[in-house]
């Protein structure tokens, strides 16, 4: 075995130049994939996070039918309640009940059609960033008071500020006439211009009163530290609403099927890339090992006649291909892992990414995921690409006809 | 001796020709290699730029129009207060230029709708129904009801998912709520006469149409408009059409092109030139150490020859076009193959891919969920280009070791 090995690592160096090239193309690809790769990962998460931050939450309880038709009366009775349950089965995560409905808000001088959330104000923060945006004024205190948080647009289409009334009119849960005189007690800026133009948060118990909801609300919001620690809480979440009727929790991928769409139209396209990329790399080695097994013809034919199996001229190809293979996954890996590195310090960006960035609820830089995994996926794919390459020059030995191939030059 | 020293280009193209089928198998892997890059190179390119140009296509059409004027502050607060007069004289006569295709003038306020069951904030638009269309709205995109006949027209046009939301439906009366430039509320009754399928779901919610005059009347803001739209022949193209518009316009008026209006849209369009340039050279690059192998043991193997050729006279020169040459048609092939494939694999295709299955994951990159690939001229000769060009400055290298053996030597060799 070691004489193989070693008899492979010199033959590989007996055209050190078509070694090198061929490597070359492996830590060419190798590199792009590791960096494209985690860049891509990174983005993602960053992608799933941000959006779930800003309001959902990683997972939410809901009246069955309500993610699709968001009605006021698909509630969930005695919300707070089940709410602070559920705060104590779960107490690695973030618990907040809320109410949403669609209202016309009048200042002085202006109206628009807006969403009003209805939250708990001590628990609020724990699931959404909205608290923490408030730049003007201060968020919600008091659960019952008459007042409300606006976005920064909004403020400025209704031409309020802090201090102002706003006019709420809507339609309670009952179908009844909703109306609610409520005090602008904080302005918040998101960054993004839909949010900050339609959407308004008052306290759950004066949405309760307004709205006619009694003790109902329409959601509860569960936010964990990350998007790993998510899975157990969804079991214990399933237990505390077993014993209520026609309450479904929803995961991320069903509150945000666009973003997980969108992840995965990502995904096929970057992977038809990628599937070139190595495809043209496999197609080197293929010409490399070919040409070295051709060239050999004569040596191989000399090496069977002396009574050498076929079959360990066939593991000897192998292994050479291996060997070549190890040198671009290596040395292919660790420049890539310096690239996505220095990304991951410094963040990425390129001209113009903000404007796309901001649809996507990712920050103006991106930042490559730096895992074992992000890392090893690409060059471990192309690594037995270029393995299976090598598998037809390497078979054509079993042909091999000692006298025909003696006679080759 | 002048013929070996000058040997006619047709003698050397056949030896190249004859050196490139010594080592078959060798030259046909390059082939594939050649004719997958280049296929994949065209084809994505192809899949992109359909993407691309349809999300920018779509946006205009909601936008519309290529080039918008409004009031100065109606961008920042679009309210009613903010509108401007309908197009004067001189813009009138601007408008009949060949540059435009079509223009319309519209209201555009925010606006409630309220069924008996539910209410929602939406945009409310009082438009002239010839020039919407013209603008592209599609009338086959009302799929029950009829669209609006008139400017007077009284009917109510709303999307299909706002019906649901607002759980009514085509014939029922709706309450539609907003203001006048006095603060006042006004609202009226409208009976909904058609419902509309959008390509981008997301619309369907938002926009209701109804006849301009019904809306001016309701506002109490007769003649005045929110925005005139116009289109014209070339997105791509828009400056001329922009600065005809922004010379006869108002000079109060804000006048902005599409890629102003919808920056989004108007960076996509430079992000895909940029990622077709940087696609077609990853490739090539990929492509490039397979062809620099190939060539070099094309070389290596054939010392003995070159040194031969050399001390019958051959000039250096010679023998690097010769390489060259090989080279040349090597890469000529393979991209004839390539291209052969890129179109026959991308007509099957033409009439659409459909990708429903993440169509909401499209639509939030603003992309309806039936692609068609765009073959474009322009990048099938980007990518023909680059692969000859590069294909040749590779080539180079091994030209230039194949002459640099002294005859002697190469001779010697075994």
């Amino acid at each position: 075995m070691i004489l193989t090995f070693r008899l492979a690592w010199r033959n590989l160096w007996r055209h050190k130049r078509r070694t090198w090239l061929t490597a070359t193309a492996m830590i060419f690809s190798n590199v792009l994939l590791v960096f494209m790769i985690s860049l891509q990962f990174g983005s993602y998460d960053m992608m799933i996070n941000n959006t779930l931050q800003s309001f959902s939450g990683h997972f939410q309880i809901q009246k069955n039918g309500y993610n699709d038709n968001p009605k006021l009366r698909l509630s969930i009775e005695s919300i707070q309640p089940l709410a602070t349950e559920m705060r104590r089965s779960m107490p690695q995560t973030r618990v907040a009940a809320r109410a949403a409905a669609f209202a016309l808000a009048s200042s002085e001088q202006r109206s628009f059609g807006i969403q009003v959330i209805g939250v708990q104000p001590e628990f609020e923060a724990g699931v959404s960033t909205i608290p923490g945006l408030v730049k003007q004024g201060s968020f919600l205190e008091d659960p019952n008071a008459a007042e409300i948080v606006i976005g920064a647009v909004m403020a400025r289409n209704l031409k309020v500020g802090i201090g102002d009334e706003i006019t709420l009119l809507g339609s309670g849960r009952d179908g009844s006439f909703a109306a609610g005189v409520l005090t602008v007690t904080g302005i918040y800026e998101s960054g993004s211009q839909e949010m900050d133009r339609s959407f308004a948060e008052i306290p759950l118990g004066y949405f309760q009163e307004m709205f006619a909801m009694g003790d109902h609300g329409n959601s509860i919001a569960v936010a964990a530290d990350n998007l790993d620690e998510v899975a157990p809480e969804l079991i214990t979440a399933k237990q505390a609403i077993s014993g209520h009727n026609g309450l479904l929790v929803l995961d991320w991928t069903e509150l945000h099927p666009g973003l997980k769409q969108a992840i995965q139209a990502d995904l096929s396209s970057a992977w038809f890339m990628y599937g070139v990329l190595i495809i043209l790399v496999a197609f080197s080695v293929l010409n490399t090992q070919l040409m070295s097994v051709l060239e050999r013809t004569h040596e191989f034919g000399v090496i069977t006649a002396l009574g050498i199996k076929p079959r360990k001229l066939v593991s000897l190809v192998m292994l050479e291909t291996l060997l070549m293979s190890l040198i671009g996954l290596i040395i292919g890996v660790f420049l890539g892992w310096l690239v996505a590195y220095y990304f991951n310090v410094v963040g990425f960006s390129y001209p113009g990414m903000e404007e796309v960035a901001a649809r996507f609820n990712l920050s103006d830089k991106m930042y490559p995921s730096v895992t074992v995994f992000s890392m090893m996926l690409g060059p471990l794919v192309v690594f037995l690409f270029c393995l299976l390459a090598s598998i037809y020059p390497a078979t054509r030995l079993y042909r091999l006809q000692p006298v025909d191939a003696m006679r080759a030059v | 001796m002048t013929n070996a020293n000058h040997l006619p280009l047709g003698v050397m193209t056949r030896m190249a020709w004859r050196n490139l089928w010594r080592n078959h198998r060798r030259t046909l892997i390059m082939l594939l290699a050649i004719a997958v890059g280049v296929w994949a190179m065209i084809f994505m390119t192809a899949l992109m730029r359909g993407m691309v140009d349809q999300m920018i296509e779509d946006g205009i059409d909601s936008l519309p129009g290529f080039v918008q004027i409004h009031h100065p502050a109606y961008r920042d607060d679009p309210s009613v207060e903010n509108s401007l007069p309908q197009p004067g004289p001189a813009l009138l006569e601007a408008l009949q230029s060949s540059e435009v295709t079509g223009w319309t003038s519209r209201v555009r306020v925010p606006a409630m709708i309220s069924s008996e069951r539910d209410s929602r904030g939406v945009t409310l638009l009082g438009v002239d129904p010839v020039g919407e269309v013209a603008l592209g709205f599609d009338p086959e995109s009302v799929i029950e009801g009829r669209f609006l006949q008139s400017p007077d027209d009284k009917g109510l046009v709303i999307g299909r998912k706002l019906l649901d939301r607002l759980e009514t439906d085509l014939g029922k009366r709706v309450v539609v709520m907003s203001q006048d430039p006095e603060n006042n509320i006004a609202d009226r009754g409208f009976r909904i006469v058609g419902v509309y399928n959008a390509k981008l779901a997301a619309l369907e919610e938002v926009y209701i149409y109804t006849g301009r005059s019904t809306v001016q009347t309701l506002l109490k803001i007769d003649g005045q408009v929110s925005e005139i739209a116009i289109t014209g022949h070339d997105y791509r193209d828009v400056d001329k059409l922009y600065r005809l518009v922004q010379n006869a316009a108002d000079e109060n008026a804000d006048v902005r092109s599409w890629t102003e209006l919808d920056t989004y849209l108007g960076l996509m369009l430079g992000v895909m030139d940029g990622f077709v340039l940087v696609w077609i050279i990853v490739i090539f690059l990929a492509l490039s150490f397979g062809l620099v192998n190939t060539l070099m043991m094309a070389v290596f193997e054939r010392v003995r020859e070159f040194g031969l050729m050399q001390a019958l006279g051959m000039k250096p020169a010679a023998i690097r076009l010769q390489v060259l040459l090989e080279s040349l048609m090597l890469l000529l092939l393979g991209l004839l193959a390539g291209n052969l494939l890129a179109v026959a694999s991308i007509l099957p295709i033409q009439d659409g891919i459909d990708l429903s299955a993440v169509a909401q994951g499209m639509e939030m990159m603003g992309v309806s969920s039936i692609l068609y690939p765009a073959l474009k001229l322009k990048d099938i000769i980007l990518a023909n280009v680059v692969v000859i060009f590069l294909g040749i400055i590779t080539s180079l290298l091994p030209a230039w070791r194949a002459s640099q053996y002294s005859p002697v030597e190469a001779i010697a060799k075994t």
